[in-house]
């Protein structure tokens, strides 16, 4: 079985909002100081990937996809180290002014170009534009189904199941070979990798596609979305703190307070 | 403009789809409002007030799963070319989220997902979103030829009032409806003790700072004592400390309660874009500069370790 997983490149998520800041064009946010990862979403799909492997009597292939440019090879690479066998990157600069759908037609294009796949996985979202639609329109480029928001994915030879996330429990759900499935951090935090898959992984090296190698041209890909601006919400507010001698004191001083206020 | 269209999630509330109402009377004052319904259940298409209602019913557009929404993004893409319609609204729910952008592919058209706000002008239409976790807001335009699929959080506008009489047009999906690739084999209900977290009253929340899953019972038991229900930021989920259902934020659950009560959560972007609409935060964590500060109208800089059995039995002395 092969299986492409499309993963992203993004500002690492869990900094300080005080550390978020705007660069000069006003436009995108100001990488320099923020350590990039990949999509938290991505390593769930990328675990999910490497669980199918593990479970599956034949040869499974993992293939990690991406599109962008200015990649950190070291922390793509490093992606690999969990049981995957091959990075794919479409390094390009003219990727910056894709929109949801030209990524989706980029992904679509590279992964024709190294397919087959049995099943595609993607995360469910990206954590810096939370858009969670390009795997969907990915999926109708492919002409593939699509099923969202799994958090457990079993495939066997030309189909496979997967437990779909709903407010209150799961669905069940039986998907035909090909498919497209997105992963959500319910399917459990992605494995570490060990010292040796750290090491497999960095000697090994990329394919890299252009958009141009991809067969892609810039009227295909012209976006009908166009960022105008972004801007930072000010959160001015300043808590009431409540004091006391001890954290003990402080805990019944907020009962009183929350008392006083008819929160309880 | 000529058309505006609303798409309404069949098992959404109403309220939702008179959200969108207002979104397009915003849009438009002197535009035709029409609105799409594949599939019957929940949506009183009758008190809509748009001027017509088209109506696709079939059995393959009834429990809301993966293959109804196959069918559904056939059928709603066959009524959005009957209908001709000049933008596309819809609200971001399950059903949504999966067939409102395989629509915009299919159409061609621009897509924006959970806008918190639609603006038109002379170039075209305009629309803000959260964007990273929350961390800013974006702008943008959308362009092309195809009528661009709009996506509205929910509680972005006031509802409208539903005193339409809009006439009711009956569409036939049979023609449009491809085989689905995908069978559902079972649906599983979480069993739940006590209040829905969605409906809760309180949110007694803890996070990544309580360092393990035993607090969350003492978290359990303050939930108990004033009527509520448990909920959890991602990290705490993630670590194995409580399940998944308790998840709150962007990804998780979105909670609007009376009093939201937080223990070691920092306050990260996405974990506040669950339950920045409460009506009053309380933050208790160890660390002053913690951004949650900002967003709580009551603060403790303390240990919830010593914070949290002096509250509970100041609370329960009284009660």
């Amino acid at each position: 079985m092969r299986i492409a997983v499309c993963a992203k490149q993004v500002p690492d998520p869990d900094i300080p909002p005080s550390r978020f800041k705007l660069d000069s064009s006003g436009k995108s946010i100001d990488a320099s100081a923020i350590t990039p990862v990949v999509n938290g979403f991505d390593l769930n799909a990328i675990e999910a990937a490497v669980r199918i492997k593990e479970s599956e009597s034949g040869d499974t292939e993992i293939t990690i996809i991406s599109a962008g440019t200015d990649f950190a090879l070291d922390v793509m690479k490093k992606a690999l180290a969990t049981g995957s066998d091959e990075l794919v990157l479409v390094d390009d600069p003219d990727t910056n002014a894709l929109d949801a759908a030209g990524t989706a037609k980029t992904l679509a294009a590279a992964i024709e170009k190294s397919g087959p796949f049995d099943l595609i996985l993607c995360g469910r979202q990206a954590s810096d534009w939370d858009q969670a639609h390009v795997p969907l329109m990915l999926a109708e480029h492919l002409d593939l189904p699509c099923i969202t928001v799994a958090q457990r994915v079993e495939a066997s030879d030309n189909t496979a199941r997967i437990e779909r996330v709903l407010a209150d429990g799961f669905q069940e759900v039986e998907v035909s070979l090909p498919a497209v499935v997105t992963v959500s951090n319910e399917l459990g935090e992605p494995r570490y990798p060990a010292l040796r898959g750290i090491m497999m992984a960095t000697r090994k090296q990329p394919t890299t596609y252009s958009l141009g190698d991809l067969g892609l041209d810039s009227d295909q890909l012209t976006p009908l979305v166009h960022l105008e601006g972004l801007e930072i919400p000010v959160s001015e507010g300043q808590a009431e703190l409540i004091e006391g001698d001890d954290d003990s004191e402080k805990g019944r001083n907020l009962a009183i307070r929350l008392r006083e206020e008819g929160l309880v | 403009m000529g058309k505006l269209l609303i798409v309404a999630d069949p098992a959404s509330e109403l309220p939702a789809t008179l959200e969108l109402v207002a979104a397009a009377h915003s849009l438009s004052n002197d535009s035709d409002i029409v609105a799409a319904i594949a599939g019957t259940t929940g949506v009183a298409a009758g008190d809509l007030p748009v001027s017509a209602v088209y109506v696709a019913e079939d059995e393959r557009l009834g429990e809301p799963d993966s293959a109804s929404f196959d069918a559904a993004t056939d059928v709603l893409t066959a009524m959005v070319r009957e209908i001709a319609p000049d933008v596309i609204l819809c609200s971001r729910s399950d059903y949504t989220t999966v067939t409102a952008p395989r629509i915009a592919a299919r159409l061609g058209s621009a897509f924006a997902r959970d806008c918190t706000a639609v603006a038109h002008s002379d170039d075209g239409f305009m629309v803000t979103r959260p964007v990273y976790g929350g961390n800013a807001d974006a702008t943008y335009s959308l362009h092309g030829s195809a009528p661009p699929v709009i996506m509205i959080r929910p509680g972005s506008y006031d509802p409208a009032a539903a005193d339409g009489t809009p006439e009711l047009k009956s569409f036939d999906p049979a023609p449009h409806i491809r085989d689905t690739r995908s069978t559902l084999l079972r649906t599983v209900q979480e069993a739940r003790e006590g209040v829905r977290l969605e409906d809760a009253e309180v949110v007694v929340s803890g996070g990544r700072g309580l360092g393990g899953p035993e607090p969350f019972a003492q978290l359990a038991e303050l939930a108990d004592l004033l009527g509520g229900a448990v909920g959890a930021s991602r990290a705490a989920c993630d670590a194995g400390w409580i399940d998944y259902s308790h998840q709150v934020g962007l990804t998780g659950k979105t909670v609007s309660p009376k009093l939201y009560l937080s223990f070691g959560i920092s306050g990260a972007s996405q974990h506040m874009a669950g339950c920045s609409s409460s009506r009053a935060i309380v933050a208790v964590n160890t660390d002053p500069d913690a951004s949650i500060f900002k967003d709580a109208r009551f603060g403790v800089v303390g240990d919830w370790s010593k914070v949290l059995p002096a509250l509970v039995s100041a609370l329960r002395d009284v009660s």
